[in-house]
């Protein structure tokens, strides 16, 4: 009995011996990923609520602007706000909740390799990114026409492709940068108040101590994050606005995500 | 096969695991007894590769967890039925887990019916679920990708009398396949109905290991008499050590003829004589544990 089924148990490992020895391709760590940020309520409604608040955000435009504004800017304007909170909201869950949820318990045993799942999530949370910003600005596009042909006024496109690109380029370090305090906190509310923390709190600080201090004001393009990050929105980046953005995201991106990085590599999931 | 070899694991000055070494063979159940805070989760998850030991290794078919190319396919986890997205139905924790394993979706079907997990409950989110359904979908989880090797921490856990049954005759045939399971308990009864071999851990370290035959022959023979004080002395005599139990049985590592002859020779009339089955082994258990049990005083 036992010699006939160890041999269908061997059978067993024979057919599979083409997978088993193959490992996880990446394509497919960032698909799976990819699909756990949809696959539970709150992701689901995250991700349905980029196109509900972009359609409320060009609906009040359409509804409460005045004529002469109703331009490609102001319906982008609108839509940026509500995206810059719920985009960094999908990068902080699809990493913190493998710890506050524990589902990380079989996400790291079916690829017991953490840095290769973290970046999975990261190529994910910007992929997302970049798609929820390209439907967004889509749903303002459809508001600019619809608008304008409601008020008879021209329609105006004074949003260049570059602008376009840099905003959707300070979504996704919005995006990063809530990924980074996921990985650096691993816990969900606390990750959160930290993105409300870093957003809202610390542009306020800075600014008073840029208003009271010459050495902060001095060092603040440079330093300030928030303060950087702000001059992709206004769409006037000079070579020297780019060298601020990339040594204050080196700052608060960069160093912080690969400590954070270094301390989830070593530390137990349970 | 699991291999464990001396396996440490330190948290700041307390040990957890105390250089811990047995190894779970292929064809065998391998049950990991032991108390409340034994250390039994913490070498399985040192298995796994979700805590870095101290020291020390464990492998799982000669390789380590790490270094599997993809190791649903060749090692089914469980160590905690509750740790899955409250937000999931189970059908999906089961899709995601299928899709990085690279398994046709037909497989989670098949796993759901095999724990018996109707269609409804499949597409219940986890939230929703009892006990002892997060448990059998942990044990289809674990199952999946039809391992070879099996790990599961406390796998009764909250499964009703008809489950628990049921994961017994599971777990037997994946062994008389040739599989190779390791299942921990803090119940010996649970242990000792399905392994094949028993390593008993108190307070970190190991404190018997060997076949569950061997370890019931080593538990010795149980015998009673109305007289058992008269009896345990003429075994003294015998030069055969023994110990008279509150309840007047007299245990010893002698085997029953022997213990029969002293009696016959002494006179004493018997009223029981035989070898410590499955009670014995739970004497051996918590002897072998009272030193690091909590209840070591009382015990
Ligand atoms: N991160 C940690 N820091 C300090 N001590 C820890 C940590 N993790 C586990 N321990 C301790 O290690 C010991 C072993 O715990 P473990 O969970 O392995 O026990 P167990 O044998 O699984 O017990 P049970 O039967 O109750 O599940 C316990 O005393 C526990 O408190
Ligand atoms: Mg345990």
């Amino acid at each position: 009995m036992s010699t006939v089924t160890a041999n269908s148990m061997d059978a067993v490992r024979e057919k599979k011996s083409p997978t088993v020895d193959q490992r996880i391709p990446t394509s497919r760590v960032v698909a799976v990923e990819l699909r756990k940020m949809f696959d539970t309520r709150s992701g689901f409604w995250l991700m349905m609520s980029v196109a509900i608040t972009a359609t409320l955000a060009t609906g009040a435009v359409i509804l409460w602007a005045p004529d002469s504004e109703l331009t490609y800017d102001t319906f982008a304007a609108a839509i940026g706000f509500p995206m810059s909170v719920i985009l960094p909201m999908v990068a902080i869950l699809s990493v913190t909740s493998e710890w506050t949820q524990r589902s990380g318990l079989s996400t790291f045993t079916l690829v017991p390799h953490r840095g290769r799942v973290i970046g999975a999530k990261a190529v994910g949370a910007v992929l997302v990114g970049v798609g929820s910003m390209v439907v967004a600005m889509a749903i303002g596009a459809l508001g600019n026409i619809v608008g304008t042909a409601i008020t008879g006024t021209p329609t105006i496109w004074d949003d260049s492709f570059l602008h376009l690109s840099e905003i959707v380029l300070a979504n996704v370090l919005g995006m990063l940068i809530g990924f980074m305090l996921g990985v650096v906190i691993r816990n969900s509310a606390g990750a959160i108040v930290g993105y409300f923390v870093f957003t809202l709190v610390l542009p306020t600080l800075s600014g008073l101590l840029a208003a009271n201090a010459s050495w902060w004001h001095d060092a603040q393009a440079w330093v300030d994050f928030n303060f950087a990050q702000g001059g992709l929105f206004d769409g006037e980046m000079a070579s020297r606005d780019w060298a601020h953005l990339a040594t204050a995201t080196m700052i608060w991106l960069v160093i912080p995500l690969a400590v954070g990085l270094r301390l989830m590599l070593r530390s137990e999931v349970k | 096969m699991i291999t464990v070899d001396s396996l440490t694991k330190r948290y700041g000055a307390f040990t957890a695991v105390d250089d811990v070494s047995f190894t779970a063979e292929g064809g065998r159940v391998t049950g990991f007894l032991g108390p409340n805070g034994a250390g039994k989760s913490t070498t399985m998850r040192v298995m796994v590769g979700l805590t870095p030991p101290t020291s020390g290794t464990a492998r799982v078919s000669g390789r380590l967890f790490s270094d599997l190319p993809n190791p649903g396919l060749e090692v089914g986890v469980l160590l905690d039925a509750s740790a899955q997205h409250a937000g999931r139905t189970g059908r999906e924790i089961l899709n995601i887990a299928a899709r990085t394993m690279g398994l046709p979706r037909l497989r989670v079907e098949e796993m759901l019916d095999r724990v018996s997990l109707t269609e409804k409950e499949a597409d219940r989110r986890v939230r929703n679920y009892s006990l002892g359904m997060r448990q059998r979908l942990g044990i289809a989880h674990a199952l999946l990708g039809d391992p070879t090797v099996l790990i599961l921490d406390e796998p009764a856990n909250g499964l009703d009398p008809a489950g628990i049954r049921w994961m017994r005759d599971l777990l037997r045939s994946y062994a008389d396949q040739g599989g190779t399971v390791l299942l921990s308990s803090h119940l010996l009864h649970e242990i000792e109905v399905i392994a094949d071999d028993i390593v008993v851990i108190g307070n970190g370290k190991i404190v018997a290991q060997g076949t569950k035959n061997d370890l019931l022959a080593a538990a010795g023979t149980v015998v009673r008499s109305a007289a058992p004080s008269t009896l345990a002395h003429a075994l003294e005599l015998a030069g055969i050590a023994s110990t008279l139990g509150p309840d007047g049985a007299v245990r010893t590592q002698a085997d029953a003829a022997r213990v029969g002859e002293v009696a016959l020779a002494a006179g004493v009339a018997l009223t029981e004589l035989r070898p410590a089955d499955g009670a014995g082994l739970e004497e051996m258990f918590l002897e072998l544990t009272s030193e690091t049990q909590r209840e070591g005083a009382a015990a």
